[in-house]
């Protein structure tokens, strides 16, 4: 998954709880003993990820059905 | 599965099983694929079917007997399609060029007597295979015996033409041999490596060999050998499609023997033979037969044409023409227990059956329309439980059923108690969790009515039957809920349990049968209740659940309930055993929501009358789907806020929930005057949803008491992000393998949600 899953406006969310505006870096993510690395926005303080529903329903999805089928 | 179990379960599904003209023409001529090519005007492909399976089809095109015709399915509509004919008509128009390509020489000579059809079969056959072949005919020209046919019908330059063809193919021709005389048979056996007599059109009467009792040369009617190992003969026949097969299996035998190998092995369906193929001719109407305007010329083209397309293209497909699941997948059984067996088999790579296995209503409706009695639920339910064994289970598969499984087993549905003032219960009623969750108020009524009507104590169980762990292939957790009812059940006592779902009908069945069980029907039929509602204008359909296509009593005992109260009912064409699943059966709904919601559409459009149901889940189902359908206990128990019960809306998952825990609550407040569990903090938390995200939330299966958790999460921790153009917040919190996520705003004391979605793999962080 790379940086083409974030959209610009998925970066006018901020981090509540430290104030800060997110970031777009390099993410672990792991399914059915799978891991992996994506490009998602973030916290840079304290690293809360943000999926977006785009995400989540798109490139997410299809990725747990393909290793759902692996 | 082992390849045995795989070879006798494809062995079952008959839809590859060959037509009734293949199976009886001795060559095995596709007359299924020869029909649709001229059918369509395909000449060259139609000609490119003859010349594969027949031998010298400009010659036996044109004289063929067809035996075929006698075993045409098409005779019992209107007529036998005149394959012969077709054939004609076909090798009339000039053959699609082939290459003739040579075959490097096996060193060994074949001698062949007689040039009619047989030896000349023969000769091609083992000219292709590489033998030097050499055809002796007592008359002046090759294939002298064929110019005798008359040649209107088989004109002699197409005798010279398939002549000249196995010419150059390398048979060697020697005309004017005396091939009855005994020098003829010496020479054969000195000089060539095997012999072959044509007895369409030699005698052989100068051989030493065993003979029949009409003096006939013995040869076995499969191998055409005769005593002596490298002398085969037949083809005692007048029919030219006998004579040609006769060749033709002639030639296999030389060419085994040649080889040194087996002359009979896998030889079984050689010659005609019984074709295990089902054709329906249910809706087929009856088509006369084409003639030709001048029948001594054949058909022409045209002719031809109409005529191919009476063809009823022989094939099963009993199964696939009544399930949208099996259509779905673009083949059938046979082709589907090979992709089960090979998911199952696979150790790396795509497991391209998983969807195939868990789409599948478990409805058992293929088996009771299949000739052979194929089941694909036994299929699926068996490969189901492999997957599980081997942790080879899409998670996403059923895991929102199990869950929801989980809730009607945990504290906030599941009781088990005596009638309130009892100390002992005769039965116990056991609605099971659908009929809970679609109709809480109607359970209660039924539950008083039942109280009111038996004596010496009627008891309630709150539950599940276990169906939805069975359908998923958990063997261990619907086990382990066969034996938590077993229990509940033992601890009252052991009353005879009133069912009131046909799911729990078939699992009590099939699993619990220790259990005397009744359905509710059956004790509403001894207990009427009356009926509250005034009967409907226009008859009802009745829609039978799936699970009752073995429950022949039920069926009848809901029907003559329907009929003592003066309900008009209309049968549907798929009814009783034939009953379709309304799309929820086998967990079809979870694993593939797309087909369970076109099976649910297909199975209202039945009709255009309302329909009734007597499963929640199948009246619930097709509402979803806009079919105006009442339950049977809407007729009996009406529930005052639906005036209308046939527009009723599916409750949505979560009011499932809410119903199921609502109903113990008031259950046990009214009845037992116990008060109800403490409620977790998560669910005081006020959300406000508009219809259209609650209604993605439930196509999403996303239940409100999941985001009241991720909000308490949000709130608490403050691990939340904010957008500040449009004030909202929006936080995640995964309370199993799903992570569930909400856009909300904080309003007053309520949450408004904006939206939610969900998904299964893990952010572990950066």
């Amino acid at each position: 998954m790379k940086s083409d899953n974030v959209r610009p406006e998925d970066l006018q969310w901020r981090c509540d709880k430290c104030d800060s505006d997110l970031v777009v870096g390099s993410i672990n993510v792991a399914y059915m003993g799978n891991r992996f690395t994506a490009d998602l926005p973030h916290c840079p303080d304290c690293g809360r990820v943000l999926i977006s529903e785009h995400v989540a329903l798109g490139k997410m999805a299809e990725v747990e059905q393909l290793l759902e089928d692996k | 599965m082992d390849q045995n179990e795989l070879r006798e379960l494809e062995s079952r599904c008959i839809q590859e099983e060959p037509p009734w003209c293949t199976a009886a023409c001795p060559l095995h001529v596709d007359g299924r694929a020869f029909a649709a090519h001229i059918g369509e005007g395909r000449w060259e492909d139609a000609w490119k079917v003859l010349r594969r399976y027949m031998p010298l089809p400009g010659i036996l095109g044109r004289i063929c007997d067809a035996p075929c015709e006698d075993s045409c399915k098409r005779s019992e509509a209107g007529g036998a399609i005149r394959v012969g004919a077709l054939e004609r008509a076909c090798v009339q128009i000039d053959p699609p060029e082939i290459r003739i390509l040579p075959m490097p020489s096996k060193g060994k000579r074949v001698a062949l007597a007689g040039s009619g059809l047989s030896s000349l079969t023969a000769a091609g056959d083992l000219a292709g295979k590489g033998y030097a072949v050499t055809v002796f005919e007592s008359g002046r020209r090759p294939g002298a015996p064929l110019y005798n046919w008359d040649p209107a019908l088989l004109p002699p330059e197409v005798i010279d033409d398939e002549v000249d063809a196995l010419t150059r193919k390398g048979v060697c021709f020697e005309t004017g041999t005396d091939v009855e005389s005994s020098a003829f048979a010496d020479h054969c056996l000195d000089a060539f490596d095997a012999v072959y007599l044509g007895l369409d059109t030699v005698s052989g009467r100068s051989w030493d060999l065993q003979r029949n009792d009409d003096g006939t040369i013995r040869a076995d009617t499969r191998t055409c050998q005769t005593n002596h190992a490298t002398v085969f003969a037949g083809a005692l026949s007048s029919s030219p499609v006998w004579q040609a097969a006769y060749g033709r299996w002639a030639a296999i035998s030389i060419d085994r023997f040649l080889q040194g190998v087996s002359l009979t092995a896998g030889r079984d369906r050689e010659g005609p033979f019984e074709t295990r193929l089902f054709t329906s001719l249910a809706d087929v109407s009856p088509l006369p037969v084409v003639s030709a305007a001048d029948e001594s010329a054949g058909y022409t083209r045209s002719e031809a044409q109409a005529e191919a397309r009476r063809c009823l293209q022989c094939e099963c497909m009993e199964c696939v023409k009544v399930c949208a699941y099996l259509e779905k997948f673009r083949a059938y059984p046979k082709k589907y227990a090979r992709e089960v067996y090979n998911n199952l088999s696979i150790v790396m790579g795509e497991h391209k059956a998983n969807r195939l296995i868990n789409s599948c209503s478990l409805c058992g409706l293929c088996q009771q329309v299949c000739p052979n009695d194929f089941a694909m639920q036994d299929l699926c339910l068996q490969a189901r439980r492999a997957m599980v064994d081997n942790v080879k289970m899409p998670p996403s598969a059923h895991e929102f059923a199990l869950m929801d499984m989980a809730f009607s087993k945990s504290e906030r549905f599941s009781m088990a108690r005596h009638q309130p003032g009892h100390e002992t219960s005769a039965y116990v009623f056991f609605p099971g969790c659908q009929l809970c969750a679609s109709a809480p108020a109607q359970v209660e009524s039924v539950y008083d009515h039942l109280q009111s009507n038996l004596a010496a104590g009627v008891g309630l169980m709150l539950g599940c039957c276990g169906a939805p762990a069975h359908w998923a292939g958990q063997r261990n957790l619907f086990e382990a809920q066969a034996a938590h009812i077993q229990n509940q059940w033992e601890a009252l006592g052991g009353p005879k349990m009133i069912l009131g779902c046909s799911s729990c009908v078939r699992m009590f069945k099939d699993h619990l049968h220790q259990i005397p069980a009744v359905t509710l029907w059956s004790v509403l039929e001894t207990h009427p209740p009356t009926a509250a509602v005034s009967r409907p204008a226009s008859p009802l359909a009745i829609h039978d659940p799936c699970t009752a296509r073995h429950e022949a009593e039920m069926r009848d005992c809901v029907r003559r309930l329907m009929d003592r109260s003066g309900l008009e009912i209309e049968e549907l064409s798929l009814g009783r055993e034939y009953t379709e699943c309304c799309g929820f059966g086998g967990l079809m709904q979870n694993a593939n929501p797309e087909l369970a919601g076109a099976v649910a559409k297909a199975r209202a459009g039945r009709s255009d009358s309302d329909y009734i149901a007597y499963c929640a889940m199948c009246r619930d189902n097709l509402a979803a789907r806009g079919k105006r359908v009442i339950h049977l206990l809407d007729f009996y128990f009406p529930d005052a806020r639906f005036p209308d019960p046939a527009a009723r809306p599916r409750p949505d998952w979560t009011q499932r929930q809410e119903n199921r825990a609502r109903l113990k609550d008031r259950l046990l407040q009214n009845l037992w005057h116990e008060a109800s569990a403490t409620m977790e903090s998560h669910r005081t938390i006020r959300l406000e949803i508009s219809p259209e995200v609650a209604e993605q939330m439930d196509r999403r299966r996303i239940l409100v008491e999941d985001l009241q958790k991720v909000i308490q999460y949000a709130e608490t921790s403050g691990e939340r992000f904010s957008h500040p153009s449009s004030g909202r917040y929006k936080a995640a919190y995964a309370p199993y393998k799903v992570t569930f996520w909400v856009e909300y705003i904080p309003t007053g004391d309520r949450y408004v949600v904006h939206n939610a979605y969900a998904h299964r793999m893990e952010v572990i962080g950066p």
